[in-house]
């Protein structure tokens, strides 16, 4: 197991909420892309629809 | 003549251009962002891992060293993703190339968020080191200035309906705001004062740090760099997306009305 010994809190800390901040971009991200790329290919299929 | 060779001088720079065209952007970057998220798998889980799992700890600093390797990586991209949005302002300023605008629109939520991290782990950092959370020491403060920079920046795409006069105010601030990302980096050197310590990383030998922590702290700082590309093409790619939604929406309405 490693050994952080008194600075342990300071060094999971800051890796966890560098860790969580990123998971939390990159979710956001990934999710808005997916959701835009529906709306996208919804009003291409009305668009090809209606024409 | 001034004009032909003006114009040879253009034509010589079309095929430059011409990846900003939004078709040619979604269909390149489609096929290099897998490339990317491989690129940013193999560089940035190892150089974690290293740093976390196999360094030793530093004279004077114990395990808090390990802090480098998130808080060095994300403090670097903080910068270079604000010169990023400069020179993709610059490029819808002088050319008007929406895309240019839209990346660094897309880029703006991942520099935040390398800011918000950067300032974060420093402050925890520095509690053990300095004794205090936070100095108002200059590269601290210019790193704050950034970080309000990017609220800023972000704010005002959202406070203005048209895009166009969006994109252009946003990219005079981007502008503007480009000496405090100049001052951030440099603002140790400026000013020989203050809390925090020179460059981790430098050419000159004396300053650079230890073989053992350099390593795997330039495999995080290429891994950090690679993950801000994918996510700044993904997040582009979504903006240019969503202009194509509004179009096609606004064209239904006309055609409904």
């Amino acid at each position: 197991m490693l050994e952080l010994g008194k600075y342990a809190g300071a060094v999971l800390s800051s890796w966890g909420v560098t860790l969580g901040l990123i998971g939390l971009l990159v979710a956001v991200s990934w999710v808005q892309a997916r959701r835009v790329k529906a709306a996208l290919d919804a009003a291409e299929a009305r668009r090809k629809g209606g024409a | 003549m001034e004009d032909t060779r003006v114009r040879q001088h253009n034509d010589r720079w079309n095929w430059f251009w011409a990846w900003a065209n939004p078709v040619k952007f979604m269909a390149w970057t489609g096929k290099a962002l897998p490339w990317f998220i491989g690129l940013t798998l193999i560089t940035l889980v190892p150089g974690l891992i290293w740093g976390f799992f196999f360094t030793p700890e530093a004279e004077g600093f114990g395990s808090s060293v390990k802090i480098i390797y998130v808080h060095v990586p994300s403090a670097f991209m903080a910068i270079q993703a604000w010169g990023m949005m400069v020179v993709a302002s610059l490029i819808w300023l002088i050319r008007r190339h929406h895309v240019g605008a839209l990346a660094a629109k897309g880029a703006a939520l991942v520099g935040l968020t390398m800011t918000v991290i950067a300032l974060i782990t420093g402050a925890i950092w520095g509690e053990p080191m300095w004794g205090t959370y936070w100095a108002w020491d200059p590269r601290l403060t210019s790193f704050l200035i950034l970080f309000l920079f990017y609220i800023g920046y972000m704010a005002l795409w959202a406070a203005i309906e048209n895009p166009d006069t969006a994109a252009d105010l946003t990219s005079v601030l981007a502008i503007v705001g480009s000496v405090f990302a100049f001052l951030s980096r440099y603002a140790v050197n400026f000013w020989n004062q203050g809390l925090h310590q020179g460059a981790s990383l430098s050419l000159d030998k004396e300053e650079n740090v230890a073989d053992v922590f350099w390593q795997p702290l330039v495999l995080t700082l290429v891994g950090f760099g690679l993950l801000f590309v994918v996510l700044v093409l993904v997040r582009a790619r979504t903006e240019v997306r969503k202009r194509r939604v509004h179009a096609l929406m606004t064209r239904e309405r006309m055609r409904d009305a």
